[in-house]
């Protein structure tokens, strides 16, 4: 399958030297008639582009007690993952040359995925300065954010959709007023004000997706709003970009199948940031997946030591890990209902996602780099943490039965997950 | 009724059966209250820890004065001065305690649903003593008792709750149990402090004070606490007074035997008159005794099932009755 060029049939797909040779009869000759060729039979099985995940936090450097570049590349294989974009509110945070390079220097030593850095905004992420944003890009940031927190003076908001304009990369906000965020820990609605949570209100988000919609107007730059959580912010999205304005934006699963009703049991695995919000958000937003308004399907994988998650719940960190679940819970969201072909949904794991960051790739075509996932997406399988390659155990999915169980991720030709199920032949 | 449950965390999880059943029990320790020497053995050779991680006067006195009077042992532990600033973690802290042989933990906690987290994670029997802004279960039963003390039955009342709806936990706990037993609440107070759907526990809520009080059998006013961090919601305590404070020409509207209660501690010529406070419908002080009592009702009822014979003896035992274990007020199986 390789929906960035309408392609769905059941045929070969052929590797040569960690790159795309062909695919069915579109293989040289020469590749066809290989007696030496390791061949693999993955019966009922998708063969797709590697999937791409813009949302992760790796942790490294500074936070390895929660993962690790290695370990979370590690996940990401396991899920799929062959290209990652990791925030940058690591201890410190990516905000300087000497960072960014160290994050791919990691990972090309110890990396499992492909690592695409993304670089603050502001000077420690504190909202105050701008980083050196064109010598970031130069050392390989793909993107500028401050996830975690906001770019909350719009002025530098200006500024950095400005300057990042000029260089093609978009500013990714995590959007959110933190006046009306204040201390709150749950979306504000009738489960909050039962539990007597402190609630963040859906608006927390919209407002700040509206102004930013204004200031990418204003500047002619590309906002990415990230882990889109509010059915509002989906329609402010979709009206800007009718407008012509530059926005993209990404979704996180948990969001699709869950929502606020299911912090119910105070249990910290249900705590994240956004929060999980009301039924509607959640029907807006597949709505908004379905028509393209949201361009592309992230996790904001957020790993915390299980110390950390083992809490009361105010007490606890905001983020689930995603990255091992995330393909099951999509075609469990968007599929199985039928809101999206299968298809559609690997689009917007692959292609979209790169295309938000302005990167090539996403495709089977030949001369491309290897970088494929196969999976099976009527096999079912249950979600154990314990199994989890990720240091992160706090999934809120703990023993669900998911479908689209990864049989084989491969990096460039070289093998980075293979389920242990996967059989595999000599010619 | 109670007696199969190991913790008690809120009154939206309880059965109007067994808020009657506890209720019923609380009665006949308030008599035991009225006696020379109010104490009973019920509790002799248990255990209660009071956690209390939030500053507290009454409600940690009238759990302990409780478990005194139930003859249990008692130990408080207080978060100045302990571990707990040492950043230990509430879970190690609690099974330090429990490691004691602890067989009560009462927890009184800043973070709504702290003793839910407890409960899952210890042996011993749980008691929210105050969780956030969540739930006051013993606060909700004995302002329910009062009332009930006082009016008969709950069914069929009129009950106004007037204050920060959203960020009581006192209002909560009234509203599930009141609602239970088939009163009609209506809540009045600061639209900044009326929570989002508020409607839907089931009450109604009023436009204004009056609009509140407004034939009302019982009305129960809310501390306002306008600390720092809720500086947001409401300008100034002369102006909450002046808009939401219960006033003696404000109550003429309710029944003529109004019943007016105040979880306390009160801010007098704030959120109730001075006259209102110490007039001849204020049952404050009686929400006091009571709730000593009530806390012994749900201190017995709980350790009756931890009990290791389960043969605690009930509120009529005398110190020679102790051994028999009799009358039980509770049903044993």
């Amino acid at each position: 399958m390789d929906p960035a060029r309408g392609i769905d049939r059941v045929q070969d797909l052929w590797i040569v030297d960690g790159a795309i040779a062909g695919l069915g009869e579109d293989a040289p000759a020469d590749v066809r008639s290989n007696r030496s060729a390791e061949i693999m039979q993955v019966p009922g099985s998708v063969i797709c582009p590697g999937l791409v995940d813009i949302h992760v936090h790796l942790r490294e450097p500074g936070q390895e007690e929660k993962e690790t570049i290695e370990s979370g590349t590690l996940a990401a294989a396991r899920g799929g993952f062959t290209t990652v974009a990791c925030m940058p509110n690591t201890t410190p945070p990516l905000d300087d040359r000497p960072r960014i390079e160290y994050v791919v220097r990691r990972a090309r030593e110890s990396g499992h995925a492909r690592v695409h850095p993304i670089a603050a905004v502001t000077r420690g992420q504190m909202g105050e300065q701008l980083t050196e944003i064109e010598d970031l890009v130069q050392a390989g940031a793909v993107a500028v954010s401050d996830d975690g927190k906001p770019v909350r003076n719009a002025e530098i908001m200006r500024r950095a959709l400005e300057l990042t304009r000029a260089l093609g990369v978009p500013v990714i906000q995590h959007a959110e007023d933190p006046d009306l965020k204040g201390d709150g820990v749950m979306h504000e609605g009738w489960t909050s004000t039962r539990l007597g949570m402190k609630g963040i209100p859906a608006a927390a988000e919209s407002v700040m997706v509206a102004r930013d919609a204004l200031l990418a107007e204003l500047t002619g730059g590309h906002v990415h709003v990230a882990h889109v959580s509010a059915g509002r912010s989906v329609e402010i999205i979709r009206k800007a970009r009718a407008r012509g304005i530059r926005m993209t934006a990404e979704t996180a699963p948990h969001y699709l199948v869950l929502t606020d009703e299911a912090v119910e049991g105070f249990d910290p695995r249900t705590k994240m940031n956004p929060p999980l919000r009301s039924a509607k958000d959640r029907d807006t937003l597949i709505e908004g997946i379905v028509d393209g308004t949201i361009d592309c399907l992230a996790t904001d994988h957020a790993p915390h030591t299980e110390i950390e998650k083992d809490s009361d719940f105010d007490g606890a960190p905001f983020g689930i890990v995603g990255l091992e679940t995330a393909l099951g819970l999509y075609i469990k969201a968007l599929v199985e209902p039928k809101h999206l072909s299968l298809s559609e949904l690997i689009l917007r794991l692959t292609v979209n996602p790169l295309r938000v960051l302005g990167l090539p790739g996403g495709t089977l075509e030949a001369g491309q780099p290897a970088d494929v996932t196969v999976f099976d997406p009527a096999r079912r399988w249950t979600v154990r943490a314990a199994e989890f390659a990720s240091m992160g155990r706090n999934t809120p999915f703990e023993g669900w039965e998911l479908p689209g169980r990864v049989a084989l991720t491969m990096l460039g030709g070289r093998i980075t997950y293979r389920a242990a199920a996967l059989e595999t032949s000599a010619r | 009724m109670i007696g199969t449950r190991k913790d008690l965390l809120g009154l939206e999880d309880l059965s109007s059966e067994e808020i009657v059943s506890i209720l019923d029990t609380a009665r006949t320790f308030r008599e035991v209250l009225d006696r020379p020497i109010p104490k009973v053995p019920s509790l002799r050779g248990l255990t209660a820890a009071n956690l209390f991680f939030e500053a507290s006067t009454r409600t940690r006195l009238s759990f302990e004065l409780a478990e005194k009077r139930l003859s249990a042992d008692t130990v408080n532990f207080q978060t100045s001065g302990s571990s707990v600033s040492k950043g230990e973690s509430l879970k190690d802290t609690a099974r330090n305690i429990e490691a004691m042989g602890i067989h009560l933990v009462v927890i009184r906690h800043q973070s709504s649903g702290a003793p839910h987290y407890l409960a899952r994670n210890l042996d011993a029997g749980v008691i929210n003593a105050g969780d956030g802004t969540h739930e006051h279960p013993t606060q909700g039963l004995l302002d329910i008792f009062t009332i009930r003390e006082r009016r008969g039955s709950i069914a069929g009342l009129r009950v106004a709750i007037i204050g920060d709806i959203a960020h009581s936990r006192v209002a909560r706990s009234n509203i599930w149990g009141l609602i239970k037993l088939g009163a009609s609440v209506t809540v009045a107070g600061p639209p900044t402090m009326m929570p989002l759907e508020v409607e839907r526990f089931g009450v109604k809520v009023a436009r204004s004070v009056d609009e509140a009080i407004e034939g009302a059998d019982v009305v129960n006013i809310l501390r306002i606490q306008l600390e720092r961090q809720r500086s947001t919601l409401y300008s100034s305590l002369r102006e909450y007074a002046r808009v939401y404070g219960v006033t003696s020409a404000r109550l003429r509207r309710a029944k003529r035997d109004v019943t007016v209660m105040h979880p306390g501690p009160m801010n007098r010529g704030v959120e109730i008159a001075q006259d209102v406070a110490d007039g001849k419908h204020s049952v404050i002080l009686e929400q006091v005794t009571n709730g000593v009592a009530v806390r012994m009702a749900v201190l017995y009822l709980l350790a009756g099932h931890k009990a290791p014979d389960e043969s605690v003896p009930g509120p009529h035992a005398t110190e020679t009755q102790k051994a028999h274990g009799e009358p039980s007020l509770h049903p044993r199986r």
